[in-house]
């Protein structure tokens, strides 16, 4: 017993904290990237697939140009790309959101291992490590936060943006508004539509540098459905995250963590090696249980702030279409 | 100087929704459009803010002619629309509300629109507070914010689509005294209704509309009987209710508390005879719904029992309550009544009591056939629900009631019908009402409740406030109380 608390105390280290917001990156992409799609009121459910397409395109892009930036502008627009056929199958076709997204992942998902065949193995070149010059000597936040590579940077700043966007511009209060209820979008002349295309493509595209992140960064170079299982759990992170960027990114890091602390167990049940790393999965399912726990809403409703901060509502008008009649 | 539609035409498919329309509305004037529903208006007044566009017809606002592709065209040109449901964001603050769809840059100032916003409260009256999330305000809170973001957004002409439905009484007098200042100011209001009196307390000028055309214009006053003439073609005489001896007790509730979590209620203690009205006035979601849930035995009560006819019910299961003859009928039609999707026929084979394993589609048709005819519903067998018209799914739910009850519950039984349905359905009502079915029922409409009901129970904030005895009451005691105030000598 004391193995597992030790290895509690070990997640309290500061490299093992630092390596779990290095690792954290791809899923935030992700996460962003999803959150700002479904908050328009488009699901993409496809994120498993394209994420894996995506990393797949940002890993071959930078591994014939022998570049690694060329590989995540291949990937956003891969990502990109997949989150438009959503949209326009919704939009234009009056297709099932859901079944689309589906489809896309078995598509995206299988290509992706067809066209990696030959890949499999190959190294391309990394994403560099680049110290912030000053803040990387703050004592804890320096080695955490700004001993890093461009892309952990970036992963954490578009959180940020995410949130000043969504909650602090007037684009951001009418992406809210399209996902939150269309017709009232629409009589107070916000083109609904075509800024669903706009932030179902953004997300994409976001969807998408999480896939290259992943393949050109965390775990460099390509194998077997290398992002397996990560759009799962990103379609979940942003439920238990209730659509809000702060919160998503936070679900991100504890899965992280979860991941982090399953690993740290290994040493200790080694009978256990093949079960641990999948323990995270249905400790997120729990956590999403928690948040939607309709006896604890009702006695959150007491302490109004702290529903604030627990509650998780869907934009009501997520996953359906809008027509202009 | 004011706004013209010139014969505006506009179809779905057959149907002629406008045929032809032409009215003016003269700047600074209160203008009524009059008509019953599926008369038109609604899809009138769409093509005047830019949500359908128009078949052929013109629209000339201050002598110059507009073309209104989009609601954004509508709202450039001063006109703004007021929907009976107001179109906000619920789960969004006021001031979120407030300058959604602003024009604007990037930059949201809330603080400078929340000044703004403050200005124009104090203007008009009215007190919102702009950190409440939207859900929490009442109907009437709603279509004020919207009117203050309107008259914000430089709106000349204010269109109102039935805005009294689910507002208090007290919020729909502060509502028509703001009209009046607006068109004082010089806005052109043009006041959607089906309400008779409503319109002749407010309107300056009326136009009548009747299945897509406009069958008649008078200047204020006019008597009423002579636009229901124009409505119609024939004056409706309205049904008052006979007297009908009271029977047995057809359900009593002693002490019963209806915990919701938030409030703290008194123990509320009824007993309802056979062949009585009871009507529960308030504000929406004063606890007039929880009320119901529990007569219906869809919600246990956290104390007191429920006895129906006599038998003890108390934290029995729905199913118990559904087979000693209760019924409940809830506000949502299409949500909860019906089902979507699913047509007639087999709405009655759902309803029905046959119970065998292979459904005898023939008999059922004609079952429906023949409820259509004896109901009057607008549709066929094939009809689905969500394709008839507000009255026809209350025609449709009635046709469905088991031959004997010994308790209806109904929430707002007529609202959004016209006159004749609305009256109709109280015929219906009233008949059962004479074979001994007691009547409970929720409705904002005032008149509905003193014209029908035995006794009045008055909820606020969750709990009776007050009872009445409908005979010895008038509309405005009955305000006082939704309102909260109680009346000098009033059994409470």
């Amino acid at each position: 017993m004391t193995g597992i608390w030790n290895a509690f105390i070990d997640m309290f280290d500061t490299a093992t904290i630092a390596t779990i917001v290095a690792g954290a990156a791809p899923l935030l992409f992700a996460a962003m990237g999803e959150t700002i799609s479904e908050k328009a009121g488009v699901i993409n459910l496809s994120v498993d697939g394209s994420m894996m397409l995506a990393a797949l395109a940002g890993f071959v892009a930078a591994f014939e140009t022998g570049s690694v930036w060329l590989g995540f502008p291949a990937a956003a627009a891969v990502g990109m790309l997949v989150a438009l056929v959503v949209a326009f199958g919704s939009i234009k076709l009056s297709l099932n959101q859901v079944a689309v997204g589906f489809v896309l992942f078995a598509l995206c998902t299988q290509l992706s291992r067809f066209l990696g065949s030959s890949y499999v193995g190959r190294l391309p070149e990394a994403v560099p490590a680049w110290d912030v010059p000053l803040l990387e000597s703050i004592p804890f936040f320096g080695r955490v936060l700004f001993q890093q590579n461009l892309m952990v940077y970036l992963s954490i700043l578009t959180v940020i943006a995410t949130y000043v966007y969504m909650y602090r511009t007037r684009k951001g209060l009418e992406l809210q508004g399209i996902g939150e209820r269309p017709e009232a979008a629409h009589a107070r002349g916000i083109p609904v539509n075509r800024l669903r295309y706009f932030y179902t493509a953004l997300g994409g595209a976001l969807i998408g540098i999480g896939g290259a992140a992943f393949t050109l960064d965390v775990k460099l170079g390509w194998s077997d459905r290398p992002t397996l299982n990560f759009g799962w759990i990103v379609l979940a992170i942003v439920i238990f995250g209730g659509w809000h960027p702060i919160r998503v990114a936070i679900g991100v890091l504890l899965f992280g963590a979860l991941q982090a602390y399953a690993l740290n167990l290994i040493p200790e049940f080694p009978s256990l090696s093949q079960v641990l790393p999948s323990i995270p999965f249905p400790l997120m399912i729990l956590a999403l249980v928690i948040v939607n726990w309709k006896a604890l809403l009702r006695w959150l409703d007491r302490y109004p702030w702290l529903r604030a901060i627990l509650r998780s509502d869907p934009p009501t008008a997520i996953g359906t279409r809008f027509e202009v009649n | 100087m004011s706004l013209e539609l010139l014969d505006i035409h506009k179809h779905f498919g057959p149907v002629r929704a406008n045929d032809g329309i032409t009215i003016t509305v003269e700047t600074g004037s209160l203008h009524g459009l009059l008509g019953e529903n599926g008369a038109g208006k609604s899809t009138l007044m769409k093509v005047l803010s830019g949500f359908h566009s128009a078949d052929s017809g013109r629209i000339v606002l201050d002598g110059r002619e507009i073309k209104l592709a989009s609601p954004d065209d509508a709202i450039e040109a001063g006109i703004g629309m007021l929907h009976q449901d107001p179109l906000v964001f619920l789960p969004f603050s006021v001031i979120d509300n407030f300058v959604l769809g602003s024009p604007g840059g990037w930059r949201l100032d809330r603080t400078q629109a929340e000044d703004e916003l403050a200005e124009l409260c104090e203007r008009y009256g009215f007190n919102i507070d702009p950190d409440t999330p939207a859900r929490l305000l009442t109907v009437g809170e709603r279509q004020q914010l919207e009117i203050l973001r309107l008259l914000w957004l430089g709106a000349r002409v204010l269109i109102l689509d039935e805005p009294t439905t689910g507002i208090s009484a007290d919020q729909r007098a502060k509502l028509f005294v703001t009209l009046k200042a607006l068109a004082e100011e010089g806005m052109s209001v043009i006041f959607v209704s089906h309400k008779l009196e409503e319109v002749a307390d407010l309107c300056e000028r009326v136009t009548v509309m009747t299945r897509g055309k406009v069958v008649g214009e008078a200047e204020m006053p006019v008597p009423p009987e002579r636009l229901v003439q124009m409505m119609f073609g024939q004056a409706v005489e309205i049904h008052g209710k006979d007297p009908v001896p009271l029977g047995d007790s057809h359900l009593r509730l002693s002490d019963v508390r209806m915990s919701s979590g938030l409030l703290s209620e008194e123990p509320v203690s009824l007993e309802v005879a056979a062949g009585e009205v009871i009507g529960l006035a308030g504000m929406e979601g004063s606890g007039q719904d929880a009320f119901l849930r529990i007569c219906a035995g869809m919600r246990s009560p956290s104390h007191g029992t429920v006895h129906v006819a006599g038998r003890d019910l108390s934290n029995k299961h729905y199913r118990e309550f559904l087979a000693s003859g209760v019924k409940y009928l809830p506000a949502g039609r299409l949500e909860e009544g019906l089902i979507e999707g699913l047509t007639i026929t087999e709405h009655f084979v759902l309803a029905g009591e046959d119970r065998r394993f292979f459904v005898n589609w023939d008999a059922a048709r004609q079952t429906a056939v023949d409820q259509i005819d004896h109901f009057t519903i607008k549709g066929t067998d094939e009809s689905t629900a969500e394709s008839l018209s507000g009255g026809n799914q209350q025609r449709l739910l009635l046709a469905m009631l088991p031959p004997s009850l010994k308790l209806l519950l109904m929430e707002h039984p007529t609202r959004g019908l016209d006159i004749e349905s609305a009256d109709w359905v109280w015929e219906q009502l009233l008949a059962r009402r004479e074979e001994g079915t007691s009547i409970v029922f929720a409705s904002a409409d005032l008149d509905e409740l003193l014209r029908y009901s035995d006794r009045i129970l008055v909820f606020f904030s969750g709990r009776v406030f007050g009872e009445l005895d409908s005979s010895q009451t008038t509309v405005d005691d009955i305000g006082m109380l939704i309102g909260g105030r109680r009346i000098h000598g009033a059994a409470s």
